[in-house]
């Protein structure tokens, strides 16, 4: 559709691995959750109540085994107690004797001998337990419920923010990446993102209070243990970083395989009927083959370094057990510490290395958010169209005079293709390009349209230069009808009223002028019919009708016909031809026609060859001027 | 479906799956054994004092984690092996499916919605499988080993687990239940996402021209909002599955001590099992936890899988016969009485249309919109077969025929010039990888594309963007040409492809290509007459219905609808 452009950029193949600015990420990802800043807060309160709820539990329930427990000796020592009439003292003493040092050592810490299990106070440490657990149950609810509603808004701002992107992005954007890849950031990466976010964003938080918790304990119980316990962090987390850390790398070649084996597929489904009809087939399975082949290679060794965090973290929690039981044990031989206090240290130590297991595993699968992430940002970082605000400079009721001052254009620098062109078309005045297939003529098309930005000079629309005006006020003053036909998923009503804002307009009209009318009519559902329900079934013909039919319901003061008819036969494009007359009567138009037929007439006319204009002036002084423009009617008509 | 898509796609990996289900086995069984050595660390080490015996323990549970670790790792690295091996191959049979569909397979699914399952559909389920393989056998295992010591311990108290176990699989059915049709929703709701997405980027020109920027916004944000609202539904739900567990499975710990107590009061257990039976409960409860992970991924693999199945399981509308018979060479071609109709559209396209398409000669096919031209090109390479009467090749059905060798014969030049990302020479030898340099050149020189060719900057290695975005439509239509005329086959169809050309590229191109056709059937397809009359037989379409064949003398003189056409062309002309 576009003109040539030389040595066009190929994007996409480069296989270097990219490095991720992981902290710029993170940042960015951060900013995104400010405005849920009070529900993350509430999440946060609510996972902090529920940690300390969970780490006073078990302690509650241990004092309840210990009610238990002390019961049971209190029992058995039911006929001693007795002999020593209750006296604590006698009875520590007459088990010392017996050589029963370890009871006795239990015994000396009651303050009084039981008779049997104290099942009041049983009761009241279980009901308090089982309150708590409630209360951790409803916390840890409250928590999840309000970060999946944070973990949502978060992906669907995402998706809104990259929707208005692409609002915002040159056309040169989307004519030189692979749309599939483009889709991929949008379906696989932000689903990836929102998985990562609701999953980990949770966990990761619960996680860190429970460090927190947990370290807190340990430091009241022990402060030379505590130091003990946390010599194996700075060793685990040195090695859960060398994991993250090539497990990014291996994520961030994941996402972005994912994004070209989506673009091999989106290409290959759009060239469906070719690729079956020239057997191309197993070709195209090849390329889709070794796409797949290195995403696989990329996922699986992901895969594998994400899984072998937990064993790996598993053994630092050993190491830190056996370390802790070993100077703990040490120092209670020695006396300095009791030995009560190094086992109770050590189901505490155990409990410390849990979240930080889950934190491991939740910094690595971070890794492939983060991936994401940055696919995610840089097409929103992508260089915008510079925003020009609407100046309502432009009257309501334009005429449509356009006037080309000096205007310069390349796609890219090397290559000029319009310099210094100057045109002026009167209000309802034709214009028509012509030149040979392929000599750029959709490139002023670009520019009318201000699809593209001129590199110098200036286009005036009823004198006001576009530079004063937003692009969508030049847009206003147009209505277009392209080569190729695009219809969106809607009825055929809607489609036709997609040219304009009006409601009232009429739809059956405008696809009476544009001839579509007897086609619809035949269809089961008429202007109801939806356009993808007919698949495949909707003639290239009739499609063009259709976005003809639209371009009549925008009514604009100036027609862009870009090779409008080159789709639809002689007779129904004579009556199109009609058509075009009454519509284009009073209204200023731009024509690319292959024909020189039917562009005889019009006012100006800019031959094209190359990218480049030749000639210029109307149908008569072209003639005269014995140029390429009489070589091109003369082959046509000799 | 997901069990039995998961167990066709794993067969070819059965041996590392089951390497993976046996270490993951042992290491289950080593993390069982662990406690024991830390009880003993525990119970012989510290409580005694004995530093050597905390040593040599300390050693044995460092040696037991570092060979757990390393077999984990083995586990780890077979599992993702095979979890990603399944998502690849599933990716693979995906493509090749609908590679081989019809258009209106392809409709019928629509193409968003076959690229999301491509991909996204297929992460889910590798991602379900490498979870499923490392925690589903590890679970069980637990959970089992578990039950088994608590009743060991105690019997009696082990109905708390018979009561809890059938409590806790109700909340889990009852979240999987709610969440599968809403996971459903979310994939079918991603598919509406990639449907607008596609058509806001392929569209882009439009949507910018009539400024409906704002407008494809809020029917974006409509699809977003849609998603996003069932994606919360069923995260919620998700956040009551976890906390509700949690709650059951500790009052079961409390329900062990209270009855446990009373166990012990009455003298039928000893202090110690109570405190073992709570060891295994946690350990049990810990196996639980484990399981809803794997079953909260559940739904949507599930979900996935389904819609997997059914593109996996659809038959193509046009697919090979059960047996298939040689297509005869240099052949003529018969349409006997061939109807056709569009599903949902009441009128047929085609109606009993009878036509002889000779060997070696150019067959011209001229027509109103509508009339049905493309529609018989779609016939004729079986994109649709008819819903009547047949087509054949010398007396060959074609439905008879290897679909495979009747493309191998056919050419298609299509209305809508497709080309295709990659390099020109990649484009230009599509249909015959093996083509020259020479051969490439010659073609191009042919479709007058060597101009513009010429002028790129590395010749046949120039990138094509994706759709042939980087040249205009007439150098993509003669771009199209030529990659018709490498393939170098004995049947050419051109459908309507001359009409982005100008009239000089368009008759040079015609001259050119008439001595390359010499021995070759062409159908050429055409609004104009200009571009037809030459033809050894025109054949004059109206509404699906044959109006006339011959030459275009003889039908100047005895078809009327030709003759209108004619009229209507000279007349444009005429004004000159």
């Amino acid at each position: 559709m576009m003109g040539m452009r030389g040595g066009a950029q190929n994007i996409g193949a480069h296989h270097t691995q990219k490095k991720i600015d992981t902290k710029a990420v993170v940042k960015k990802m951060a900013r995104r959750f400010a405005p849920d800043k009070k529900r993350l807060l509430l999440a946060v309160s609510f996972g902090i109540a529920s940690t300390i709820f969970a780490a006073v539990a078990p302690k509650l329930l241990g004092d309840a085994i210990n009610v238990i427990f002390d019961g049971v000796v209190g029992s058995k020592m039911h006929n001693l107690v007795a002999a020593c009439h209750g006296s604590k003292v006698c009875v520590e003493a007459v088990l010392k004797k017996s050589g029963n040092a370890q009871i006795a050592s239990i015994v000396s810490a009651f303050p009084s001998i039981p008779k049997g299990i104290d099942f009041t106070n049983l009761y009241r440490l279980l009901t308090l337990t089982i309150g708590l657990y409630v209360a951790n149950s409803f916390l840890s609810l409250g928590q999840s419920y309000v970060m999946a509603g944070v973990a949502q808004r978060a992906t669907a701002l995402l998706r809104r923010d990259v929707e208005e992107k692409l609002g915002r992005l040159p056309l040169s954007y989307f004519d030189s990446k692979s749309h599939g890849d483009t889709m991929s950031r949008v379906a696989n990466d932000i689903d990836n993102i929102s998985t990562v976010v609701q999953q980990g964003l949770s966990q990761l938080l619960t996680s860190i209070l429970g460090i927190v918790v947990f370290l807190i304990v340990m430091i009241i119980i022990s402060p030379f243990l505590a130091l003990v316990a946390v010599i194996t962090v700075p060793l685990a987390l040195l090695s859960a970083k060398r994991i993250a850390k090539s497990s990014q790398g291996l994520f961030v070649s994941q996402w972005k395989h994912t994004g070209q084996i989506n673009g091999h597929i989106e290409e290959s489904y759009s060239g469906h009927q070719l690729i079956r009809a020239f057997g191309a087939t197993e070709r195209s399975k090849e390329t889709f083959d070794q796409y797949n082949e290195r995403l696989y290679q990329a996922s699986y060794k992901a895969q594998f370094l994400s899984g072998i965090v937990q064993p790996m973290m598993q053994f630092f929690s050993n190491l830190n057990f056996v370390l802790i039981a070993v100077v703990g044990g040490y120092r209670a031989a020695q006396g300095a510490i009791a030995f009560g206090t190094v086992v109770a240290f050590t189901q505490y130590a155990r409990q410390f290395t849990m979240p930080m297991t889950q934190i491991a595993s939740q910094i690595n699968l971070l890794q492939s958010g983060i991936a994401s992430a940055d696919r995610v940002f840089e097409l929103l970082e992508a260089g915008e169209e510079t925003p020009i605000p609407t100046s309502g400079a432009l009257n309501k009721s334009l005429k449509g005079r356009i006037e080309l001052r000096g205007v310069s254009f390349s796609y890219n620098k090397e290559t000029p293709l319009i310099e210094d062109l100057n045109v002026v078309v009167e209000a309802g005045e034709q214009l028509a390009i012509v030149g040979p297939t392929g000599a750029g003529k959709t490139t002023l098309v670009n520019l009318l349209m201000r699809f593209y930005e001129i590199d110098s000079g200036e286009i005036l629309i009823d004198g006001v230069p576009y530079s004063e005006l937003g692009r969508d006020e030049v847009r206003t003053a147009y209505a277009m009808v392209l080569q190729d036909s695009w219809l969106f998923d809607g009825t055929i009503r809607e489609n036709i009223a997609y040219g304009t804002d009006d409601k009232s307009s009429d739809i059956v009209e405008a696809a009476k002028s544009a001839r579509a009318d007897a086609f619809v009519r035949t269809l089961s559902h008429g202007y109801e019919t939806a356009v993808t329900e007919m698949g495949t079934s909707l003639s290239a013909g009739q499609r063009q009708l259709l976005t003809i039919a639209r371009a009549i319901v925008a009514n604009p003061p100036i027609l862009i016909l870009d090779e409008a008819t080159s789709n639809v036969d002689s007779r129904t494009e004579m009556l199109l031809q009609e058509a075009m007359a009454t519509i284009r009567n009073g209204r200023t138009s731009f024509i690319i026609a292959h024909r020189l037929s039917t562009i005889r007439s019009a006012n100006h006319i800019i031959v094209m060859r190359e990218g480049r204009i030749v000639e210029y002036g109307n149908h008569e002084s072209l003639l005269a001027a014995n140029g390429y423009y009489k070589e091109l009617y003369e082959s046509q008509y000799a | 479906m997901l069990g039995s898509l998961l167990l066709r796609f794993a067969r070819p990996y059965r041996k590392l799956i089951i390497t993976v289900l046996l270490v993951v086995t042992i290491q289950t069984v080593g993390n069982l054994y662990l406690p024991n050595l830390n009880a003993e660390l525990i119970n012989n080490g510290i409580v005694s004092g004995k530093l050597s015996k905390i040593i040599s323990i300390g050693i044995e549970m460092l040696a037991l984690t570092v060979g757990i670790g390393a077999i984990a790792a083995t586990g780890v690295l077979y599992a993702s092996k095979a979890s990603m091996g399944i998502g690849k191959d599933l990716r693979a049979a995906i493509f090749e499916k609908v590679s081989a569909f019809s258009e209106d397979d392809i409709a019928e699914f629509s193409t968003a919605a076959l690229i999301t399952m491509n991909t996204n559909d297929v992460s889910q389920i590798q991602l379900f499988a490498q979870v499923a393989l490392t925690m589903m056998i590890m679970a069980p295992i637990m959970a089992v080993g578990g039950v088994i010591m608590a009743m060991r311990e105690n019997a009696k108290l082990s109905l708390v687990i018979a009561v809890v176990v059938p409590i806790m699989a109700a909340i889990v059915i009852t979240m999987v239940r709610l969440a599968v049709p809403g996971f459903n929703q979310i994939q079918r709701k991603i598919d509406k996402l990639n449907l607008i997405l596609r058509e806001q980027i392929t569209g882009v020109r439009v949507v910018r021209a009539f400024r409906k920027v704002p407008f494809e916004e809020s029917r974006f944000n409509d699809a977003n909002q849609s998603l996003a609202k069932t994606a919360l539904y069923v995260n919620r739900i998700f956040a009551f599955s976890m906390p509700s567990l949690m709650l059951v499975l500790n009052g079961s710990t409390i329900a062990v001590v209270y009855f446990g107590s009373h166990l012990i009061s009455s003298g039928s257990m000893p202090v110690g099992n109570l405190v073992a039976f709570i060891t295994y409960i946690t350990q049990i409860f810990f196996s639980v936890m484990m399981s809803v992970f794997v079953i909260v991924m559940m739904p949507r693999a599930i979900s996935c899988a389904d819609r997997i199945s059914k593109v996996l399981a659809r038959e193509a509308h046009v697919r090979n016969a059960d047996t298939t018979l040689p297509l005869p060479l240099r052949a003529n071609i018969a349409l006997e009485g061939i109807s056709f109709g569009y599903e949902g559209s009441e009128e047929p396209v085609i109606n009993d249309l009878t036509l002889a398409i000779p060997f070696g000669k150019t067959t011209a096919v001229i027509g109103g919109t509508g009339s049905g031209k493309s529609t018989l090109v779609k016939l004729l390479v079986r994109s649709y077969d008819p819903t009547s009467g047949s087509i054949s090749f010398s007396g060959q059905d074609i439905r008879d025929v290897e679909l495979d060798e009747l493309w191998s014969r056919i050419a298609l030049t299509p209305q809508t010039s497709y080309l295709f990302k990659g390099s020109l020479r990649y484009n230009l030898t599509i249909g015959r990888v093996d083509a020259t340099d020479e051969e490439i050149f010659n073609a191009l020189e042919i479709a007058q594309a060597m101009s513009f060719v010429e002028g790129l900057e590395g010749g046949l290695d120039y990138q094509v963007d994706q759709g042939g975005t980087n040249f205009s439509g007439g150098q993509r239509q003669r771009l199209a040409i030529a990659r018709a005329l490498v393939s170098d086959r004995e049947i050419l169809i051109f459908d309507d492809c001359f009409s982005a050309l100008d009239a000089t590229t368009d008759r040079k191109l015609r001259s050119a290509l008439r001595e390359r056709v010499a021995n070759k059937t062409v159908v050429l397809i055409s609004q104009r007459i200009s571009t037809i009359r030459d033809a050894h037989q025109i054949v004059v379409l109206e509404d699906g219905r044959l109006v006339g064949v011959g030459v275009h003398d003889d039908l100047v003189q005895s078809c009327e609808p030709y003759r209108e056409i004619v009229a209507s062309q000279e007349s444009t002309e005429a004004t000159l």
